[in-house]
């Protein structure tokens, strides 16, 4: 016999409560009828901001076709005597169990003028709000159009970076003393409000809102804003009209009133998701709203299950601003707190009486240990709460209790991520998320789980193989100590101890590049010759049609007329393609292997040499002109580029390294986007790393402040070498960040405070490759042997391939197309 | 040995005996590096692996229509010789001219021997 089940309202609640229905509802025992009033089917709310974004397709996945789902349509009253929902188009729907997923509405503050402000919560919400902006700007014409966000939670600041996106200028009014009072203390606040800040918006604290104007909002004691669009994001609250309206009784700050088999006070009816309230509490978070969807849709099945609280942890989502809060941070314990004001971080923990047990904490600036501390939250810490601060993600999963939660919006514990991983063979995340639903909602656990896939994987012999390839079972990392400890010189007495066969282009390039790193000679001495990649082999860069590239260095990006000519001049002479690059030098194109010492001769008697264009090695040292010329330069960001480019050059390392340097905060040479890269400040430099152009770009972290010349040299001379010695291969310096455990705090403590005692060791690296450097394309104009290798043709020296053929374009050659057939 | 067949193992060999074009001393090709040499109007890539055996193939990339396979890194693959293109990085079995990551493409084989101290190659 079939029962009929009706749903009212199709938010995530609603959806996953009707997913777990009818996967376990095997003997089709419900009929289910879901209610939505949005105009569309479920969507996730949580990522609504890249609906704006990236206008992302946030629809979950349809239901099975045995489900009606009724969109645009409102439940307008219950009557539970007949048994039946009525809803706005005229309909009644009888139903045996009834389940209120309506979720909650945004507070909206009853001042004057409320009516003209936007609301942040659904679709629709986002496309009105998207097209007043677009009337906003053109009534502005004059200056950048602005907007208020009332409300500084963790949803006022998402949409105010939402509204800032849109080009706005915003404004964050939050009648609290400091930013996200609900989840931070004062200090975290305190540094949130930096941050905040820093991104360029206003944020306006401990004063309360008077009433929204045409064009302008009032706040107390008379401070206007001028802004066209205002958007309210104060609290939200349940929306238990029907309940109410039906009888049921409901909180006194609203909620219907559940038992935790999230059942109301009539036994046919149930309330799930942010309308409910269960044990005295409204959770505003997608993690319990899925958790009682679940408990629901067994209690349909006869089962016993129970609601019992839920994990609030939370972490802002916003780029570039770690914020994260979990377990209970305003527990009545013991304090660790630490700031770093230079750096913008705060964290705290809350610990139990005896230090031991993880009750709560705060993260503000770096959150990266979010993940490990939250799933450690009511557990025995592995060490001392100080340990836990710092190296937090360092903690390994694998020692994690089983009944931990991992993934808190889906409620997925340690144990059952343990279990899917050894009873269904899983060997990588992907798997592990289809299975467990680890990591599918905000994914904050996504590392987590990795952790704790490896170690499973680990344990049970399954190798997590870092091989660089078949011929060597270590990493670069590895191989560069292998090579640096037992002084390895050559890759055939490498291979021969430590690898197989005879290598591939995976590994040559790698244990050249090694080589190099630590000073084995020229890279084109002897055997090093044939492990050199595509560009290294003729020290130019190799284009589509097979020929080549020629970039001289330009320190700095300064260069004088006399050079400017010469650069000309053999252009003109061997008919070279000239383009500026983006570091600041000049790329000769269309040489033939047989041209490039030619080529490099006159060069190097203009006074020219290398610029390891070709080389995975330092490029350039871009600089802005700095304090010599400019009005509002503070150093002399040139001389400072020069001196590290000619530090630098030719020093080999995993990937490409660049670098800038810029004269004022005004960042001309862009320093933020380079591996390392310093701004200049009225008291000396500011040092940033690891920072990424390219594909998927990063902003550089900030690593030390207001340096002195030679304490930023010395910084980044280990940087380098500590890069260097521990990054996979072609890991450029962001992505060996990232991945370096503990992070930024961590290569502090190694480079500022010798943590790992390696700092004299990684200082004389540097000064060996500083007195070592010698110019490589001089080295092979002296060198007979080696100018030999320049050729086409082993058997006609001088003669040119044949097929290179250009064509003019613009004034200039370009590779005339070839036919490609295969 | 004096003579390193590239492709076809013995009892292939055409009729008309083949022609072999001398291209340069043993001693110019240094292990794993390979050269390119002008034959007729064929741009052939000649490699010498470490053990010393000696490979000829069609310097031309099929992938990238570039003259350039002989600036390839030159290597193994379970066991085989190999040359990876220095363009787009397929990986070519030395034996056969095979693709190996791309079974449907090969490029030709030249027969190629030691002469005494030269180095000759033939059509094959
Ligand atoms: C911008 C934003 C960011 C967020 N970020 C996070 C986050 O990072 N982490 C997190 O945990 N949570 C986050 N949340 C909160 C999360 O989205 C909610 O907890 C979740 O959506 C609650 O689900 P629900 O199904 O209970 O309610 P809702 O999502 O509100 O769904 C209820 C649905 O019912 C409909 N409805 C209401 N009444 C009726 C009626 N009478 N008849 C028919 N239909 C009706 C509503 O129109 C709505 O579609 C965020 C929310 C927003 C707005």
């Amino acid at each position: 016999m079939t029962s009929r089940l009706v749903v009212v309202g199709h938010g995530p609640a609603a959806h996953r409560l009707v997913e777990a229905l009818r996967e376990r509802d095997s003997a089709g025992r419900w009929r289910i009828t879901v209610v939505g009033e949005e105009p569309r089917t479920a969507y996730d709310r949580v990522a609504l901001t890249s609906y704006l974004t990236d206008g992302a397709d946030l629809g979950y996945p349809p239901h099975d076709e045995s489900v009606t789902v009724r969109t645009g349509e409102r439940v307008t009253a219950i009557d539970r005597a007949a048994g039946v929902v009525r809803t706005d188009a005229g309909a009644t729907l009888p139903y045996d169990a009834l389940v209120l997923a309506t979720g909650s509405v945004p507070f909206v503050p009853p001042v004057p003028g409320a009516e003209n402000a936007f609301v942040y919560r659904t679709i629709d919400d986002l496309d009105a709000l998207r097209a007043a902006v677009a009337t906003s700007g053109d009534l502005t014409m004059s200056r950048r159009a602005a907007g208020v966000v009332v409300g500084g939670g963790l949803l006022g600041l998402e949409a105010a970076r939402a509204l800032q996106g849109l080009g706005l200028d915003t404004h964050v009014v939050e009648v609290a003393p400091w930013l996200m009072p609900r989840q931070l203390d004062e200090g975290g606040g305190a540094m949130l409000r930096r941050h905040i800040e820093a991104l360029g918006m206003t944020v306006h604290t401990g004063v309360g809102l008077d009433r929204v104007e045409p064009g302008a909002v009032r706040l107390a004691g008379d401070v206007v804003i001028d802004a066209g669009v205002v958007v309210f994001s104060a609290g939200i609250r349940p929306r238990d009209d029907l309940a109410r309206a039906a009888g049921l009784p409901v909180g006194e700050r609203g909620g219907v009133v559940v038992d935790d088999a999230c059942r109301t006070e009539d036994p046919r009816v149930f309330a799930i998701g942010e309308c409910a309230l269960v044990g005295g509490m409204v959770y505003g978070l997608v993690g319990p709203c899925f958790t009682m969807a679940e408990v629901v849709a067994d209690r349909l099945l006869g089962g016993e299950a129970r609601f019992t609280g839920a994990d609030l942890s939370t972490q802002l989502k916003l780029m570039g601003v770690d914020v994260a809060s979990f377990g209970d941070p305003s527990a009545d314990a013991l304090d660790v707190i630490y700031t770093d004001p230079v750096a913008g971080i705060y964290k705290r923990l809350v610990v139990s009486d005896d230090a031991q047990t993880l009750l709560g904490g705060v993260l503000v600036g770096d959150a990266s240990s979010y993940p490990t501390l939250r799933a450690y939250v009511g557990a025995k810490l592995p060490g001392t709460p100080e340990q836990a601060l710092f190296g937090g993600t360092e903690a390994a999963g694998g020692a994690l209790p089983g009944a931990t939660v991992i993934c808190s919006c889906n409620n997925v514990t340690a144990g059952t991520i343990r279990a899917a991983i050894a009873e269904d063979g899983l060997t990588d995340v992907p798997a592990v998320k289809a299975c467990t639903r680890a990591g599918t909602g905000c994914g904050s656990c996504v590392p987590l789980v990795k952790k704790i896939l490896d170690a499973e994987l680990t344990a049970a012999g399954v190798e997590v193989s870092k091989a660089l390839c078949e011929h060597f079972d270590h990493s670069r990392a590895e191989l560069f100590d292998i090579v640096r400890v037992r002084g390895i010189t050559t890759f055939s007495q490498l291979i021969a101890e430590h690898g197989h066969g005879r290598g591939c282009d995976i590994c040559k390039p790698v244990v050249a590049s090694i080589l190099a790193s630590l000073g084995n000679g020229h890279i084109l001495d002897g055997e090093q010759a044939g492990l050199q990649d595509t560009n290294d082999r003729f020290l130019a860069n190799m284009q589509k049609n097979g020929t080549y590239s020629v970039v001289p260095r330009i320190p700095g990006g300064e260069i004088t007329p006399e050079k400017l000519i010469v650069i000309g001049e053999v252009a003109r002479e061997f008919g070279l393609y000239t383009k500026i690059t983006g570091g600041q030098r000049i790329d000769l194109f269309g040489a033939r292997v047989e041209q490039l010492p030619e080529i490099w001769k006159r060069l190097i008697d203009a006074g020219f040499e290398s610029g390891h264009a070709y080389g995975k090695a330092l490029r350039t040292v871009k600089s802005c002109v700095g304090s010599t010329w400019c009005r509002y330069g503070v150093q002399d960001s040139v001389a400072l580029a020069i001196r590290l480019e000619l530090r630098y050059r030719g020093l080999r390392a995993p990937h490409k390294i660049k670098s800038a340097v810029s004269g004022c905060a005004r960042e001309c040479a862009e320093a933020q986007s380079k591996d390392f890269g310093v701004i200049a400040t009225e008291r000396g430099w500011n040092l940033y790393v690891a920072g990424n152009g390219g594909m998927r770009p990063r902003h550089a972290d900030l690593f030390a402040q207001d340096l002195d010349e030679d304490t930023l040299v010395r910084y980044i001379d280990r940087f380098l070498m500590f890069y260097i010695r521990t990054a996979d291969r072609l890991q450029r310096t962001a992505s060996w960040l990232e991945n370096l455990e503990g992070g930024l705090d961590y290569l502090r403590e190694v480079i500022v405070e010798d943590r790992l005692g390696i700092c004299a060791e990684l200082d004389a690296a540097m000064e060996r490759h500083v007195a070592g450097y010698s110019d490589e394309w001089r080295a092979i104009l002296e060198d007979p042997e080696k100018l030999r290798r320049f050729v086409s043709f082993v058997n006609a020296p001088g003669m040119p391939d044949p097929s290179i053929v250009f064509e003019p374009e613009r004034d200039q050659i370009k590779p005339a197309m070839v036919e490609v057939t295969r | 040995m004096t003579e390193t067949l590239a492709s076809a193992p013995a009892g292939t060999g055409t009729l008309a005996a083949p022609r072999w074009t001398a291209v340069c001393d043993y001693d110019d090709l240094q292990p794993e590096r390979g050269v390119c040499a002008l034959v007729g109007d064929r741009q052939v890539a000649i490699f010498r692996t470490y053990e010393g055996a000696l490979y000829a193939l069609s310097g031309h990339d099929p992938f990238s229509g570039a003259n350039v396979l002989a600036w390839g890194i030159v290597g193994t693959r379970a066991g085989l010789p190999t040359v990876a293109s220095p363009m787009y990085k397929q990986v070519f079995d030395l034996t056969t001219g095979r693709c190996l990551d791309d079974p449907a493409v090969s490029v030709p084989t030249f027969r190629v021997r030691r002469a005494g101290g030269r180095v000759e190659v033939a059509e094959s």
